[in-house]
């Protein structure tokens, strides 16, 4: 297991490399599979489009502390497509917010992993998500208040392409534009399926990058399984003045896993234990 | 009575609260002239922010910002506040526990000339449903003036309806609000009537036309909703055997809800409510409204007759 002293996340731009990036993805996904077949249930195609980029943020960009989750220089990270939390759990257990069997807690009664996340029954969770479109207007209302105590924390967050048909979305996407929000980078988790299938398909929520781009902010398209896209966006945004910066990941849903890639089947179902360890193997478990 | 301004007495306490406290921040969804809150975004515009016509993005903002430790108060009229930002302030604001004050004025009938859709009728409900949420109805402006401060400072969620129209003065400075806690402000023996907002000067001058007929009513103000405080509804229950509520509200959901709940599951006595009967509203002037919905003495007196019908069966 790749492992860092809390230390270590103490401070922006961390010196990490894609390959060491690559193989903490990789344990995640896997988490992300045993996580949700264990109580056969959750959201796994999403969590394995956005773990790619929710590693990067942890390992790579984000200022933050495992050992306090609550100090106050950290960067914020908002998941407001709070279905995809075993990602994020997976992340905030590996990087030392909590110990890795916690896991086993996902979805079940008495644990301290809800099936959405909740902010008061795991640590390191900002804000309580789950019913979509409402998480960017929660991180919309943490960056101004930030700007109003001069902090120079950012306030990162993720939302999905379904979840950008919500009219909140786009009040909130209004309302950082109008106060000139440079310490929020939203990113949009461009896998393109929803449940009912394709994003086009059951409601349309494109051309997205003209959308945001028209409610004045920066936005950046980039390949969300490409580390040194995302590390370069991340870091893009950090020099955008005035503006909040959108993030279009084009990412693929159950990436990792050929038999899971791109199918909208696998958008709210588990693993059977047999199709796991396939799956295991192909992320190169020894099973 | 003097009548009075209960949302002027919130804007009013705003600014003080502003001056005390640096963490106090204000939000409105463009009616910022009509909830008071002006008054505070003149006074320290950097802590106001006006959020555009777009109230479940305010309340989400709010539950944010209430992360990085200010204290949001967040104002909007009572149906959009609570209806249409409904779902945020359960997922963002009530389940997490957030510390938002949500402050809505235009509740209840008394809106007046801009009819159903903007007369909140349910709002009480609405909010009384989401767990962690307090709902408190005051009834004069020395009262708005001490809820506010108390919620400012006592940690987590809170709804309080306020309206458009003034109201008679009941009060005075030897009021002391207590969140939870009904007040007696008239003792009786035959049947109680508990209130708020408007509804208690109207049950006040409901107790003086009963005494004169012979039928004594224990008059009790009840301003917060949830949690309700149900050691005086049962104790006042058990003296008098039965129970008036009235409110400027739907009878399904409100305080009206809340006493019969109290009392089928402690105390069971005859038990009358007098609100709005599951209809909307409609225009006309705030007070003409009132009477029109029966919401007034007499509404009160014709209930409380019912009840010791019952009572006496």
């Amino acid at each position: 297991m790749i492992t860092f002293e809390p230390s270590f996340f103490t401070e922006r731009n961390r010196d990490i490399d894609d390959v060491t990036l690559r193989a903490i993805a990789r344990e995640v996904r896997k988490d992300i599979l045993k996580m949700t077949s264990e109580v056969q249930s959750g959201h796994p195609g999403g969590a394995m489009s956005a773990t790619d980029i929710i590693v990067t943020l942890y390992y790579y960009k984000m200022r933050h502390n495992p050992e306090n989750p609550k100090w106050e220089k950290r960067d914020r990270f908002v998941l407001s497509k709070g279905h995809v939390c075993p990602a994020l759990y997976s992340v905030l257990a590996r990087t030392g917010y909590f110990p890795l069997e916690k896991l086993h807690e996902f979805r079940k009664i008495d644990g301290s992993l809800q099936g959405h996340p909740d902010m008061k029954k795991t640590p390191g969770i900002e804000i309580s998500t789950g019913s979509l479109g409402h998480g960017i207007g929660a991180a919309v209302g943490m960056a101004m208040g930030l700007k109003l105590d001069k902090s120079d924390s950012k306030v990162y967050c993720m939302i999905g392409d379904g979840e950008a048909q919500e009219g909140s979305v786009w009040e909130a996407s209004m309302a950082a534009s109008h106060y000139n929000l440079d310490n929020l980078v939203v990113i949009l988790d461009n896998n393109n399926l929803q449940i009912d299938g394709p994003v086009d398909e059951v409601m349309s929520i494109y051309p997205a990058m003209e959308k945001w781009k028209a409610f004045g902010w920066h936005v950046i398209e980039i390949n969300g399984h490409d580390f040194k896209e995302i590390r370069e966006a991340l870091d893009e945004a950090d020099r955008v003045r005035y503006k909040p910066t959108m993030i279009v990941a084009k990412t693929v849903k159950g990436k990792g896993v050929s038999f899971m890639e791109n199918r909208a089947e696998w958008h709210g179902k588990a693993l059977p234990p047999e199709l796991l360890k396939e799956a295991l193997k192909e992320l190169g478990e020894l099973v | 009575m003097e009548k009075v301004s209960l949302r002027d007495a919130y804007g009013e306490t705003l600014v003080e609260l502003g001056k005390e406290d640096d963490r106090i921040v204000v939000f409105d969804a463009d009616l910022s002239g009509s909830t008071k809150t002006a008054k505070f975004a003149k006074a320290f515009p950097e802590r106001f922010f006006n959020m555009g016509i777009a109230e479940t993005d305010m309340m989400n903002v709010a539950a944010g910002m209430a992360t990085t430790g200010k204290i949001p108060f967040v104002s909007t009229f009572a149906i959009f506040g609570t209806g249409r930002a409904w779902e945020a302030v359960r997922q963002t604001i009530c389940y997490p526990n957030l510390s938002v004050k949500i402050v809505c004025t235009h509740g209840g009938i008394t809106v007046g000339e801009d009819g159903a859709s903007h007369q909140a009728l349910e709002d009480v409900a609405n909010m009384r449903n989401i767990p962690n949420m307090r709902v408190i109805v005051p009834a004069d402006d020395v009262e708005t003036r001490q809820v506010i401060r108390k919620i400012a400072y006592t940690e987590g969620p809170f709804y309080v309806r306020l309206t458009r129209e003034k109201f008679p003065r009941i009060f005075d400075e030897n009021y002391k609000f207590e969140i939870g806690k009904g007040h007696v402000l008239r003792e009786g023996e035959d049947v109680t009537v508990i209130s708020n907002g408007v509804m208690t000067s109207f049950a006040l001058y409901a107790a003086d036309i009963l005494e004169r007929e012979g039928i004594s009513i224990e008059v009790i103000h009840m301003p917060t909703v949830k949690p309700i405080d149900t050691e005086l509804i049962v104790k006042s229950a058990s003296k008098t055997g039965a129970v008036v509520t009235a409110e400027e509200h739907s009878i399904i959901g409100g305080l009206g809800s809340a006493v019969a709940e109290v009392l089928v599951e402690n105390y069971p006595v005859p038990m009358e409510r007098l609100g709005t009967p599951d209809v909307f509203g409609r225009s006309g002037k705030g007070w003409e409204l009132l009477h029109y919905f029966k919401l007034d003495e007499k509404g009160i007196v014709e209930k409380v007759k019912k009840v010791l019908e019952r009572k006496e069966r």
